[in-house]
């Protein structure tokens, strides 16, 4: 294995093998969303599991996110004059951009590496292996649900994230600073599109639920099913889910909201 | 915590999700003051050139909005831009109303202004606005700035003395 180019081959190989075994597998598990939904049980308690315990870090960072966005914004305003449109540069960076992608990379974080965990776990006592002795597709009983719940909660956690943020944001401005209540919300209304803007917020942060779910669930369910596998597996799930929200969000950025 | 108790607390937390969205909807973002379809008639008003006008933007009288920008079109025969505004049905205006395309502030968005006329009769739905002002573009003023700056250079200079090779 010394031959560069041979190590070179055998790292493409593999990478391509590894992308391709990614997409069987969503494939897979998008089979099994049918079956998923006739038990909507499950989809509810991995909605809870995943989404409403994960309402505290969520809207504490869209807290924190919005009180530091004032802050911020209005010492970088009132240089030109333009402190009345605090409340607008807050609402847009959050509504389209922080929003979205903070809530993305904390879900991965929290929810994320909770589901891996949990699979690589279950995958590690063997009851992966039990499940499929009992004829039932382990996909369709354990992945498909948590896969369903991830894309069901990144929504309405990001759209939590960007609320929360404008009234941190309208606490600092409004309250300790001193900016006009009326110009605050009105120089906020007349900028802010709910389609453009708003909408693409929301379709941004559906596409990062897919992206972190599917991360996720696949790290815990390729999982070696050893303590230390469990732990890099978790580990990877970050990591990826985190890299993969960025690129895309770039990649939607530039055909959402560059002007035709 | 039973299945009753979780499956609560998700609707609680799709609630919260609904809520959220109408914040976002409602009081941060421009849904709220979108007339409904019910409440508007439509005017049309032909521009020579619309500017930077956009669909969406606002239809002012003495500065108060009274209306949106509906659609944006090209007339094809007489190549004129044709602007659609759905207006307020609660106010009218006499059918010799003029409207211009108006920038606010200095750099801002541009927006229709209407100014009533004196007629008694009022626009109904349907009716085209016919005196029209174009928006200003930037290039013809300083076009015409220049060529009015030549224009006094050229009659304040004296006419030159005759060549030198003249004189005898």
């Amino acid at each position: 294995m010394t031959n560069p180019l041979q190590r070179i081959g055998k790292v493409a190989l593999e990478a391509s093998r590894g992308l391709g075994h990614n997409a069987t597998f969503f494939v897979d598990v998008l089979r099994n969303l049918p079956a998923a939904l006739r038990r909507p049980y499950l989809v509810i308690a991995q909605v809870h599991a995943i989404g409403n315990l994960s309402l505290l870090i969520i809207m504490a960072s869209g807290l924190a996110v919005g009180f530091v966005l004032a802050l911020q914004s209005y010492y970088a305003l009132v240089t030109y004059g333009a402190s009345e449109s605090l409340g607008l540069l807050v609402n847009l960076s959050l509504v389209r951009e922080l929003g979205p992608v903070v809530t993305a990379l904390l879900f991965a974080g929290r929810a994320g590496t909770s589901l891996t965990a949990e699979i690589g776990l279950m995958k590690a006592g063997e009851q992966l292996a039990a499940m499929e002795m009992m004829a039932i597709d382990p996909k369709s009983r354990v992945l498909a649900p948590r896969f369903i719940g991830g894309i069901l909660a990144m929504p309405v956690l990001a759209v939590l994230f960007s609320a929360v943020g404008i009234m941190g944001a309208y606490v600092v401005a409004v309250k300790l600073i001193g900016v006009d209540a009326g110009n605050f919300w009105s120089i906020m209304q007349n900028g802010v599109d709910v389609w453009r803007d708003v909408g693409n917020g929301i379709l941004k942060s559906i596409v990062f639920g897919v992206i972190c779910t599917f991360v996720a669930v696949y790290q815990g369910y390729e999982a070696q099913a050893t303590p230390e596998g469990v732990a890099h597996a978790t580990t990877r799930t970050v990591v990826i889910s985190s890299l993969s929200v960025l690129a895309m969000d770039f990649v939607l950025t530039a055909l959402m909201f560059t002007h035709h | 915590m039973g299945k009753k108790g979780i499956e609560s607390l998700v609707g609680f937390f799709v609630l919260l999700g609904i809520a959220g969205l109408l914040f976002l909807a409602l009081k941060a973002a421009n849904l709220g003051s979108f007339t409904a379809s019910s409440d508007t008639y439509s005017l049309t008003a032909k521009f020579d050139n619309i500017g930077g006008l956009k669909v969406r933007a606002p239809v002012r009288s003495a500065g108060v909005t009274v209306g949106r920008v509906a659609s944006i079109t090209l007339d094809p025969k007489t190549f004129q831009g044709v602007v659609r505004l759905d207006m307020q049905r609660s106010v009218q205006f006499p059918s010799d109303s003029s409207a211009r395309i108006l920038t606010s502030g200095l750099l801002g968005d541009q927006y229709v202004g209407l100014e009533a006329g004196a007629e008694e009769k009022a626009l109904v739905a349907g009716d085209v606005i016919k005196q029209t002002q174009s928006a200003v573009v930037l290039e013809s003023l300083i076009s015409q700035f220049l060529f009015n700056k030549a224009a006094d250079a050229g009659s304040a200079v004296p006419t030159p003395a005759p060549a030198s090779g003249g004189k005898k």
